[in-house]
């Protein structure tokens, strides 16, 4: 097989994985990530999933390096002096968790005029030399919404559990989920700040209770499912049927109450493996390979019929993981052709 | 040698340190593009610093550096950007905030670390305001400047040498310079002399104003967009910029070479510990390790020239 058959064969997709990073002409190639904060258990887990990938690929040839580097303060200023580093330290792509959506484009502009590939993910970067990985938050709260009126056709009652107001996250996916409650018969009784976090989730939504009429379910926006269950649980009411967002407290409760009583939900959330598929869209692109500047990152789900495997994989306090292979960034590219 | 020029040798000692030791890490940052990918961002760092500099001088602190530039690179990523005539006109009245300000303190007898950490929530909670998310964009004539290929020495390179060289002449070769570190010397003095203090003291922060404008606006010219958090981290670096240059908290004991180059050495100390691929962890406690290495040295020297 020549070499130029090969690259035909990987720009189609079909030699398998091992053939392809074989001899794939990335193997010189240098990728950073630059990523702005690291104090979470999302992000940990998406630095942890980093250097797993990007080990095994240099290990493998497909790459040369897949260094990560973190910002020792989340600043936007600091991170657009990191990604100058980057240059000088000649890396040909960079992956960027960004601090500010503008207040890097100096610097990752800078970044493609000395020719370098960047690739922004979940926080991702105005500047438009860059790709873009990003997560549809709006369709996340439309998902849950849907789910909802698959189980209760008849619609009722929803208790809206939002994240930590005046951020951008928080206002996309409640707009989604008003936006999908409006073709359906639910109606939104009440709506409280969990600021994504379990603790401020249980108090805000025990303070509402009292209030509220009967309820069948509750719209959430991870990391707070946990803690309305708790609330809701505390109460002689019963137990509506609450979204989770893939973090183990809720998937352990949510796996508890399916023992116990036959309880049944969704989960939905991005998963931090998504630095993984960053990774692959950066080497599709030194490879060659012509990808579009936007792209979506697929939810995480879980369901009913996977939620004892999800939860055997997800370590305590951590969040439901997917790393993505070279195919499946393949596939995500070619879905937004 | 005099003393001026001992306490501008130390914080030129590290920076030439730091300097050959990101050379010898990164060959490459030794070009025209290296010096200026290095440096670019150190210039709106170099201008707080001043703005900095000007409160220290008057033996005051300003809390309020990070949030008054993040408030004008706001103002300046929108309104000097689609009305420049509004924008120009809301950054010189941010200017004659300040030197209001400067005025309060002196009238009332404030703290001013106390009137400049309420004027952060001010200035961030306009910043907001003014851009609720991040956008905007640069005037074009910023963009230009800040981009600017000049010939042989990078603009990164330029900028701060001019900065110094023209707060230099204004602060030490001028006779308002005099009178405005006399206050910082020995305020009593000054109004026997029969100066008005008020007004110095908002001469001074007047000129923090100015130099905190310029420094939004050099950010917002090289980051092409802005954010109302952009420059949050401006308070403590200006701080330390000015110290590390060779500025003492009391007695109007500054200098302007020295606070840029305090300001240049701490961005530099930052790439340095990147390059080194130091763990983020660890990157927070060396750059104070650095900053307590040069400043323990400097002592040392202060000590000796004392006993000498």
């Amino acid at each position: 097989m020549t070499l130029k058959a090969i690259m035909l064969g990987a720009a189609t997709g079909i030699i398998t994985l091992t053939a392809a990073v074989a001899e794939a002409d990335t193997s010189d190639k240098r990728i950073a990530l630059s990523n702005n904060y690291a104090g979470n258990s999302w992000r940990q887990a998406m630095l942890e999933s980093w250097q797993k990938n990007g080990d095994a690929a240099v290990a493998e040839g497909v790459v040369a390096a897949a260094d990560a580097f973190t910002t020792s303060e989340n600043q936007a200023t600091e991170q657009a002096a990191q990604i100058q580093n980057m240059i000088l330290q000649g890396y040909d792509a960079i992956v960027i968790n960004a601090a500010s959506p503008t207040a890097i484009n100096g610097a990752v502009k800078a970044a493609c005029d000395a020719g370098i590939t960047v690739v922004s993910f979940d926080g991702i970067v105005q500047e438009p030399c860059a790709w873009r990985i990003a997560v549809d938050f709006q369709q996340m709260g439309r998902e849950q919404v849907k789910y909802l009126a698959e189980r209760y056709p008849d619609g009722g009652n929803l208790l809206e559990i939002r994240g930590l107001a005046g951020v951008f996250v928080d206002d996309e996916i409640s707009a989604g989920i008003h936006d999908e409650v409006k073709n359906s018969n639910f109606e939104i009784v009440g709506s409280v700040h969990g600021d994504w976090a379990q603790d401020v989730a249980q108090k805000a939504v025990a303070g509402i209770l009292p209030s509220l009429p009967e309820i069948v379910g509750v719209v959430t926006q991870g990391g707070d499912g946990y803690g309305a269950a708790q609330a809701i649980g505390a109460t002689d009411r019963s137990m509506p049927t609450i979204v989770m967002g893939n973090r183990q407290d809720e998937l352990q409760w949510w796996a508890d109450e399916q023992a116990s009583n036959g309880y049944e939900t969704t989960s939905l959330s991005i998963a931090p493996g998504v630095s993984t598929l960053a990774f692959w869209v950066a080497q599709q692109i030194l490879d060659g390979n012509d990808v579009p500047k936007d792209l979506t990152v697929p939810f995480l789900k879980v369901t009913q019929d996977d939620l004892v495997e999800a939860l055997k994989t997800t370590p305590k306090g951590s969040v439901a993981n997917v790393e993505y292979t070279q195919d499946q960034a393949k596939d995500v590219i070619a879905t937004a052709k | 040698m005099t003393s001026d020029r001992l306490r501008l040798l130390l914080p030129m000692m590290s920076l030439a340190v730091l300097l050959g030791a990101v050379f010898y890490l990164q060959p490459r940052a030794m070009s025209y593009f290296g010096l200026n990918l290095l440096f670019n961002l150190a210039i709106p760092v170099a201008l707080a610093t001043i703005a900095q500099m000007m409160i220290i001088m008057v033996n005051d602190i300003d809390l309020s550096v990070g949030t008054f530039v993040s408030f004008c690179a706001c103002v300046t990523a929108t309104f000097v950007h689609d009305t420049p005539l509004l924008g120009y006109a809301i950054l010189a009245t941010a200017i004659l905030a300040y030197a209001a300000l400067g005025a309060l303190i002196q009238l009332r007898g404030l703290p001013a670390i106390v009137v400049t950490l309420g004027m952060s929530f001010v200035w961030g909670g306009l910043a907001v305001l003014i851009l609720p998310s991040p956008g905007g964009a640069s005037p074009e004539w910023l963009k230009t400047l800040m981009g600017l290929k000049t010939p042989l020495i990078p603009i990164a390179v330029i900028a701060p040498l001019v900065i110094a060289l023209v707060v230099h002449l204004l602060i030490k070769r001028s006779w308002v310079g005099v009178i405005l570190q006399g206050v910082g010397g020995n305020e009593r003095a000054m109004e026997r002399a029969g100066w008005s203090v008020v007004r110095l003291r908002a001469a001074a922060y007047g000129l923090a104003g100015l130099f905190g404008v310029l420094a939004g606006m050099c950010l917002v010219g090289l980051t092409t967009a802005a954010d109302a958090n952009i420059a949050l981290r401006y308070t403590l670096l200006s701080i330390a910029g000015v110290i590390l240059g060779g500025g003492e908290f009391v007695g109007g004991r500054i200098s302007p070479f020295g606070a840029v180059i305090g300001a240049l050495t701490l961005t530099l100390a930052a790439s340095f510990l990147s390059f080194l691929r130091l763990s983020p962890d660890w990157q927070i406690g060396a750059q104070g390790a650095i900053l307590i290495l040069v400043l323990a040295v400097r002592l040392l020297f202060l000590r000796k020239e004392a006993a000498a």
